[in-house]
């Protein structure tokens, strides 16, 4: 083992404390008995309750979940076949712009395509709601699906398919017996992924959004720029503390499963 | 793989298709008709565009829908100094805040790399973590902590630092802080990936030389890690170009960059073609380092293959 030295643990010790110290004091600021946000008035449990009563506000949280898991079910499966074709078709005719338009999507600046759908949906006048914005989070998060299966793909041994093929295996049974289980962590990997960029997106559904579906990020937005109010506070620890345990569970449960998989992989 | 392609072939052109006939659809083809809208007139009707072009006109059709096509948009954007001041701040927003990541991750990233793989696993969880809590929630904490009587105020003041509490929010700093905060983890991710793979016997083989540590750090370290700080760069730099979100909550009137031009245009101004066009510029302007971020990006995956 190697022995950190004073001046590395400062450096983590400050950049640890920078990434989390805003999001506790957001938490610790939500129980404030005071409406003013900046006085202290004692811990309280107000601004929750409060909650519970924001019909619109709990109808757009209702709705962002809706959104997020049917994009990300639509995403995983695109994304799954996007990664496929990117590692085990070599290289077809149309491969290079397949592969700008996998990767373009990752790096392009939200407001642009947001508006490229938007201009879409209206030149095909659909009507803008659910299913646009749908559409929307299923393209941008498809794309991280696929790169993060396609590292996947790339690491594990072909040679297991080619196996599985010469004693008789169909591609199609190859792929949900042999390949599907390999990949099967990043998959997972991926749908959160997919559900954590649909519920966090503002921007892409607030130019895809339509009457009726007006998602939570939205909703908090119109909130938020008016001033920081303690019912946002509230909402936003919420937010924080259903990710954390999420993310958490997850990273615990594919541990588990790394650790199950290793005696087979040596 | 020449056999395997030929035995599944009609599983093959489906699993091929489905991905490719929906990233045509909602990603090539919406980015064809931004092109056309912003080379289209400003109609004051709904949609607030002259409209697309119709098949069914045929021939006559395709004459008149040349003839519609007009630069009108493009030279709007440049006789009016407000866009070229919003592309130019955003392009130094952009440059200024991946240098300060630079800075700020590297020192982060090197320190993950010097502790125990164990340590390692955890803090990557550490530094990711964030990253999955809201966008938004993370620039709304510190709006809360850099309000007028907010938390950092309060400090400042308790240690003497300030008499008067000074405005943060609706400043450039506030845009900084909130970009380095945001775009952190997108910058210690790939540097960290490749100061991880670095040989440590390099550092020893410089040392039995007579290398001091930190020349050796300067020599070997930094110029190896050359593809992490590219990666990290460009993975911050585009996106920040276009930043909306962050400018808009914690910077003034003064910071408008040119996400917000696109939003203002488009949501207030009704003005799509204008809109489209301040778009397709943007577009040019990141186009050279996505096609970087691109080529490093296929190379990396093939030389992994």
């Amino acid at each position: 083992m190697r022995k950190i030295s004073a001046l590395n643990l400062i450096v983590l010790g400050l950049g640890i404390a920078f990434l989390y110290l805003p999001i506790v004091i957001l938490v610790i600021y939500s129980f404030n008995a005071s409406r003013l946000v900046a006085v202290w008035g004692g811990w309280s449990l107000h601004w929750y309750s409060q909650l519970a009563g924001d019909e619109p506000l709990l109808q757009a949280a209702f709705i962002s979940l809706r959104i997020a898991l049917v994009s990300a079910t639509a995403a995983t499966v695109l994304g799954t076949l996007a990664a496929m074709v990117l590692v085990r078709f070599g290289r077809f005719r149309g491969r290079l712009l397949f592969a700008a338009m996998i990767y373009a999507p990752l790096v392009m600046p939200e407001v642009i395509t947001g508006l490229s759908m938007l201009l879409l949906f209206v030149a095909v006048s659909v009507d803008r709601g659910f299913w646009t914005v749908v559409a929307a989070h299923t393209t941008m998060a498809m794309c991280f699906a696929a790169v993060i299966i396609q590292s996947r793909l790339v690491d594990f041994d072909k040679s297991l398919e080619e196996a599985a093929m010469d004693l008789g295996a169909s591609p199609l049974q190859t792929f949900l017996q042999v390949t599907l289980p390999l990949i099967l962590p990043a998959i997972a990997a991926s749908f959160m992924l997919a559900f954590a960029l649909s519920l966090d997106d503002l921007v892409i559904a607030s130019f895809t959004t339509g009457p009726g579906a007006t998602t939570l990020p939205i909703r908090i937005y119109s909130e938020v720029r008016l001033g920081v109010s303690p019912e946002m506070n509230a909402v936003c620890s919420i937010m924080v503390l259903v990710v954390g345990i999420a993310v958490i569970a997850a990273s615990l449960l594919t541990k588990l499963n790394a650790v199950r998989g290793t005696p087979a992989r040596t | 793989m020449k056999t395997g392609h030929i035995r599944y072939s009609s599983l093959a052109r489906l699993v091929v298709g489905i991905p490719y006939a929906w990233l045509a659809l909602f990603f090539l083809v919406p980015f064809l008709i931004v092109i056309k809208i912003s080379l289209s007139q400003t109609a004051i009707a709904q949609p607030p565009y002259t409209p697309v072009f119709d098949l069914a006109a045929g021939w006559q059709g395709l004459r008149s829908f040349f003839a519609g096509l007009s630069f009108d948009n493009y030279a709007f954007l440049g006789t009016d100094p407000l866009y070229f001041f919003s592309y130019l701040k955003s392009l130094q927003i952009a440059a200024c805040s991946t240098l300060l990541l630079l800075l700020i991750g590297y020192p982060i990233a090197y320190a993950i790399t010097r502790t125990s793989k164990r340590a390692q696993a955890i803090l990557v969880l550490l530094v990711v973590l964030p990253f999955w809590t809201s966008f938004l929630i993370r620039i709304y904490a510190w709006m809360n902590i850099l309000q007028h009587d907010g938390p950092l105020n309060q400090l400042l003041l308790l240690l003497r630092i300030v008499r008067e509490p000074p405005a943060w929010l609706s400043t450039d700093t506030a845009v900084y802080i909130g970009i380095v905060y945001s775009y952190l983890p997108f910058m210690v991710l790939p540097l960290y990936a490749t100061l991880e793979k670095l040989d440590d016997t390099l550092l020893e083989a410089a040392a039995d030389l007579g290398c001091p540590r930190w020349k050796a750090f300067w020599l070997v370290t930094v110029p190896l890690s050359r593809p992490g700080v590219l990666a990290g760069a460009l993975l911050c730099f585009i996106p920040i170009v276009g930043e909306f979100v962050i400018p808009d909550l914690l910077g003034g009137s003064r910071t408008a960059m040119i996400g917000q031009a696109v939003w203002t245009e488009f949501f207030a101004n009704k003005d799509w073609p204008t809109a489209a066009a301040v778009a397709v510029v943007l577009v040019c302007l990141l186009v050279t380092p996505i096609v970087i971020f691109q080529y490093q990006a296929m190379r990396d995956s093939e030389r992994s293959v």
